[in-house]
């Protein structure tokens, strides 16, 4: 009963947030048709719960309960507090790109000096100009999941990356999301990032909250395009406020003998939800989805990957892992298709998890959907504590408890980042794991 | 080899259109009105002169069922079931009051002669030597909705072992029904199973007492033989302390154009140090090579380990049935307790098969270890669904867990659909699962030295599900072993 009463409260307060929001969201027409739509479709759905078998791990009506207000767009002590945070968690070398409370900000972004091939706009521009064919793209996330419904409707900025066919970019892109509002408030973002035939590509995107925030809410979502013979390598690194919920979702396609490395890494917020789609549309093309969840206190983070090998001769790997302590839940989907034209796929999929506590959850669904039969596919997937006789090991050679541990945590979650192609960036996830490890005391 | 070249003969001389099972026996029958409503049930628990209390368990679970929808999380299709379209009861007619083997209706015996289940126990009575260590199985056999006979009555009771039709249990047991019906699978479990609460008709019963290692394999064998009408058979096993019984189970079906609804509900209590080993070759009609017609086999099969150091084992063998939705489940209740799960998912022509297993590990130092293999041909779907838990008290849960599938052809699909939920630390969990086709090195080789195409799959495949075959008793692993050949038939080449 508490539930159905949940839904009606929420479809209710939410049909009064699109109306009060309307004049800030950009784009008219078409674009706000498509919102509206969009929006008609999440309130129909409502918040995802355990009964939805995508969302059986993390039921939203319980853990986050409602979907907050739009927040404000940031005045100069948020822009401030924003410049702060992001000094914080800068990285060298990086083109940064700036959403301040989901609204790009100019002024901390690097937008000028662009290399040669790269056009970079923001989504807020782009929904206005309203170029048909790049709506389409913008829209293209799957609005029959109530969570991206939502980001459709709502969404106020983000970047929009595109680069030329035969571009080789040396400098990485970075897009970081920041949360500086003192309200707890909502941020609705979208990314797009277009990459050309044969063109390579680094895409690092971090979400950081500034001090003092609290209980926001990150709903993101990113358009992935990778052209035939081109190569991204993308990273994504959660960093949000440890009562904060982030809730982001991507889509990916590949051309032919593309090549997409990523790698995602949790050890912030509250609640986390990472949902991609990874289609393979183009013949011998290479993807290596990597992850790593780092979790303590009540932290809850689920990672749900689709891959879809639609075409012959492509491959995939991903390797996942999870440490999770206290009363940590991590969770883990892995679906892998292979459609009946798929043929020659070579699939694999390892996720593992540590868990440290006995208040700890870990849950591992790894799915195999195959049609196609000359194809090798895989999965593993195992569970459990840190290994007695490694611990002793180390012991005996005088490390203390807590230094055994470290190690070998690092040693097991090391497996999934040297997955990273990019030197500095595979040091800076190297370093935020064994930042989580010297929190751990 | 010569079993594989066994198998090939067999092969070629069985058309992939011929079920060997798919005769129909001519004979009068006794049906309940078709249709199903609290007459219904009334009407069966009437006829089999029920207590009270029966009644009334049976009328909750329908009055709950009315308030259930149909899963459908499941990866299968098919139409709509009708269930008012259905016969719910439907039991060969009795030309009088049974007393003796000898006054069941000849054509059934045929029947059972036909599908090669002993039901005579004469060459016993007529004290025929039989070969130095050949065992002995004790029948049940399932007709329709009824029981017709169980063999080995007489010398099961000397060893104390209760095996009977559930129906005359319910009469002449119903302290011990009573304490364990529905305390494994409670009418509230799932749509099928409170469906099979409301109107299941017959079924084994077995308790074997405390100490006691059963004589004999025991056995049921399921037969669907009139038209319309659902098989919904309850079997219900208790190995008391110390105690152990292997039971095998058998089902075919004539074949029809029309889809038959199996609901079965199999429950098992293992008290301490008690083990239970449940075998399954399952070989319902699984409808022609158009997909028209077979069984929809919605099946609940759970164990409850409920004493400490207590075992329960399934294996399966599934190549029949048009539709499997099926997970034989160990719930790991006390210490020290082990799950078992052994499987061969055949499936060939439309066959949809959604098959696998749960192990809820709640006691300590539990173990559970799942082997399942999946093979799929033809245009069916293949799914193996796995449920691994372990809870916060079940410090020491240990799970293994291999599920491999082989796809022969490139129309049919095979997929693995496992949850692992690991919710205390000491628990150790491991899960693997490959795909993959036969490969054509292996068949080169073996074509290369002197074997046909047909030959060398069936070498590969029978090497596939080795493991699995290793579990089932003697009996049954000759019998599966051809069985899988037959079901593969018409896919190789």
């Amino acid at each position: 009963m508490n539930v159905v009463l949940a839904k009606t409260e929420t479809a209710h307060a939410q049909s009064d947030m699109l109306a009060v929001a309307r004049d800030r969201l950009p784009g008219a027409g078409k674009v706000a048709d498509t919102r509206r739509q969009a929006f008609e479709a999440y309130a129909r759905l409502g918040l995802p719960y355990r009964r939805i078998e995508d969302w059986k791990y993390t039921d939203l009506r319980v853990l986050m309960r409602e979907v907050l207000p739009l927040a404000a767009a940031p005045d100069a002590a948020a822009m401030k507090r924003a410049a702060t945070a992001l000094k914080l968690h800068a990285i060298a070398g990086v083109r940064p790109l700036v959403l301040v409370d989901g609204v790009f900000a100019p002024t901390l972004s690097e937008t000028a000096g662009l290399e040669k091939g790269l056009g970079i706009r923001t989504l807020r521009e782009a929904l206005e100009a309203g170029d048909a064919a790049l709506l389409a793209q913008l829209f293209s996330p799957d609005s029959s999941d109530a969570m991206v419904a939502l980001n459709s409707a709502m969404m106020t900025d983000g970047v929009v990356i595109e680069i030329a066919d035969g571009a080789v970019l040396e400098q990485p892109l970075h897009i970081v999301h920041i949360a500086s509002g003192m309200i707890p408030a909502a941020m609705f973002t979208r990314s797009l990032i277009r990459v050309g035939k044969h063109t390579t590509a680094t895409l690092v995107e971090s979400y950081i909250g500034a001090e003092g925030t609290k209980a926001y809410q990150v709903h993101d979502s990113l358009v992935v395009a990778i052209g035939d013979g081109a190569r991204l390598d993308h990273v994504r690194l959660i960093e949000d406020s440890r009562e904060a919920f982030n809730i982001s979702s991507a889509v990916v396609t590949l051309g032919a003998n593309a090549h997409f490395n990523t790698f995602g890494m949790n050890t912030g917020s509250l609640v986390s939800r990472y949902q991609a789609v990874i289609a393979v549309a183009g013949e011998g093309s290479r993807v290596e989805t990597n992850g790593v969840n780092l979790l303590n206190g009540r932290q809850h983070a689920d990672t749900t990957l689709f891959l879809d090998h639609a075409v012959p001769n492509c491959s995939s790997r991903e390797i996942f892992r999870a440490v999770v302590d206290d009363r940590g839940h991590s969770v883990f989907q892995g679906r892998i298709i292979v459609r009946p034209k798929a043929q020659k796929t070579d699939a694999r999929m390892m996720t593992r998890a540590l868990l440290l506590s006995d208040e700890a959850e870990a849950d591992n669904k790894p799915e195999l959907e195959i049609f196609a039969d000359d194809v090798t596919c895989g999965h593993g997937a195992t569970a459990g504590a840190l290994d007695d006789s490694l611990l002793f090991y180390l012991r005996a050679r005088g490390l203390s408890e807590k230094e055994a541990q470290a190690l070998l945590i690092q040693a097991f979650v090391g497996e999934a980042i040297e997955q990273i192609a990019n030197d500095a960036l595979r040091e800076l996830a190297v370093l935020a794991a064994q930042r989580w490890l010297a929190a751990r005391g | 080899m010569a079993a594989v070249q066994e198998t090939v003969d067999r092969v070629r001389r069985i058309d992939v259109d011929q079920y060997r099972y798919g005769f129909e026996t001519l004979i009068e029958s006794d049906k309940a009105p078709k249709g199903l409503s609290e007459d219904t049930v009334r009407f069966i628990s009437a006829k089999k002169n029920e207590p009270a209390w029966m009644l009334e368990w049976r009328l909750e679970a329908y009055r709950r069922w009315l308030t259930m929808t149909e899963p459908t999380w499941a990866r299968v299709h098919y139409p709509k079931i009708d269930y008012q379209d259905l016969y719910y009861y439907s039991a060969p007619k009795p030309k009088k009051q049974i007393g003796s083997l000898d006054e069941i209706d000849p054509e059934i015996l045929k029947t059972y002669e036909k599908l090669g289940i002993p039901l005579r126990e004469v060459e016993v009575l007529e004290g025929v030597v039989r070969p130095e260590g050949e065992r002995r199985i004790a029948v049940d056999a399932v007709f329709d909705s009824v029981s017709v006979a169980t063999t080995f009555q007489k010398e099961l009771k000397q060893a104390g072992v209760i095996f009977m039709p559930i129906s005359e249990a319910i009469r002449e047991h119903p302290e011990l029904v009573r304490k364990y019906l529905g305390t494994v699978v409670p009418t509230s479990d799932n749509y099928f199973a409170t469906l099979n609460s409301a109107v299941f008709s017959d079924g084994s019963f077995v308790y074997v007492p405390p100490g006691v290692r059963c004589p004999m394999e025991l056995s049921t064998y399921f037969r669907i033989n009139e038209r319309n009408t659902g098989q919904f058979e309850r079997t219900l096993i208790i190995a008391d302390k110390g105690a152990y019984v292997s039971y095998l189970e058998g089902c075919t079906a004539p074949q029809r154009d029309e889809n038959q609804l199996h609901a079965a509900v199999v429950e098992l209590v293992t008290l301490d140090d008690a083990e239970i080993k449940y075998s399954t070759v399952q070989n319902w009609y699984p409808g022609n090579s158009e997909g028209l017609g077979g069984i929809y086999n919605f099946v609940t099969k759970r164990g409850d380990c409920r004493g400490n150091n207590s075992k329960i084992s399934w294996t399966q063998v599934e190549t029949g049935s048009a539709i499997t939705w099926k997970y034989p489940s160990c719930i790991l209740r006390g210490d020290n307790s082990r799950g078992e799960f052994y499987s061969i998912a055949i499936s060939n022509g439309h066959q949809q098969v959604d098959s696998g297993t749960k192990m809820i590990h709640l006691g300590k130092n539990t173990t559970s270890r799942i082997i399942s293999k999946g093979i799929a041909a033809g245009v069916s779907q293949n799914t193996y669904r796995g449920l691994v838990t372990a809870h916060r008290k079940a410090t020491g849960a240990r799970n293994f867990t291999a599920c491999d599938s082989l796809l022969i052809g490139d129309k049919c699909g095979a997929h693995t659909v496992p949850y692992i939920e690991a919710k205390n630390s000491s628990a150790l969990f491991e899960h693997e699962a490959t795909t993959s086709k036969i490969s054509e090195d292996v068949l080169f080789y073996c074509v290369q030295r002197g074997l046909s195409q047909e030959e060398a799959v069936g070498l590969v495949v029978n090497g596939f599900v080795k493991d699995v075959l290793q579990q089932l008793p003697m009996e049954f692993a000759v019998e599966a072993q051809k069985l899988i050949s037959i079901s593969l038939e018409g896919s190789v080449g």
